[in-house]
């Protein structure tokens, strides 16, 4: 025992022992939306109540539209983790499992619908 | 019979006890505001989806999304949008193991509450 580190004698015995990869997609993905969120709130916020066709116009330009696909993509990753600790903390039982699953749909459904939708515009 | 006494035991401290500090109520909003921008972000897909869509569902979409309640929605999203975004950044800063003290936390949480509500007004008058 002499011979062991303090980091080595305390490595594995804490009630953690899986999570920090959830931490970590939480820091990446936070460290991607400080960038996208300022770029597509006044891309978006721009054509925001625009005609149609110039919405179109718009969407079909890459700036928007490459901001926009990223932002809903790493977002709803983003929510999808964020809204999991929510549940976790206040609900128990079978109703979290079944809140997990049914926020997980919605995130990803929602992803989808969304990049679809902005690839069809631009495309 | 382990819990014989259930129910009449005291309980730790939590936040019907503490007073509300700059710390812990900025920490809450981080939570309610990430969790609320639900909101925004499922109407920002519905306009997506109706821009794609056709004229006829674009003009419903918009026009919902730029009535004076959908505007309401907006500005409240976009100013939870950026304080949760300043929230974000702090706990960036925390995880580096910097600003960790409490003068300097409860000062961000003031800069916090006070810049995302300038900042949404800020996107407001650019839009």
């Amino acid at each position: 025992m002499a011979y062991l580190t303090d980091a080595k004698r305390a490595a594995g015995l804490g009630s953690a022992k899986t999570g920090t990869l959830d931490h970590w997609r939480m820091m990446v993905t936070s460290v991607g939306l400080c960038g996208l969120i300022p770029l597509f709130v006044f891309t978006f916020g721009y054509a925001l109540g625009m005609e149609y066709d110039a919405a179109v116009a718009y969407y079909a330009r890459p700036f928007p539209a490459i901001v926009g696909i990223l932002t809903l993509l790493v977002g709803f990753v983003h929510f999808n983790m964020g809204v999991r600790v929510l549940i976790e903390d206040y609900v128990h039982g079978f109703a979290r499992k079944a809140a997990i699953i049914g926020m997980t749909c919605l995130s990803y459904t929602a992803a989808a619908v969304g990049l679809f939708a902005i690839v069809r515009v631009a495309l | 019979m382990a819990d014989v006494n259930r129910g009449n035991r005291p309980l730790s401290p939590h936040l019907m006890i503490y007073r509300p500090q700059w710390t812990s109520i900025t920490s809450i909003f981080v939570r309610i505001t990430g969790n609320g921008l639900i909101v925004a972000a499922l109407l920002a897909v519905w306009w997506f989806i109706a821009l794609a869509t056709g004229p006829q569902a674009y003009a419903r979409a918009d026009a919902v999304i730029t009535s004076w309640f959908g505007d309401l929605v907006m500005f409240m999203s976009v100013g939870a949008l950026w304080y949760h975004t300043l929230g974000g950044i702090r706990h960036l800063i925390w995880d580096s193991g910097r600003m960790l003290d409490v003068a300097r936390s409860e000062m961000f949480g003031q800069v916090m509450v006070i810049a995302s509500v300038l900042l949404a007004i800020f996107t407001v008058v650019v839009i």
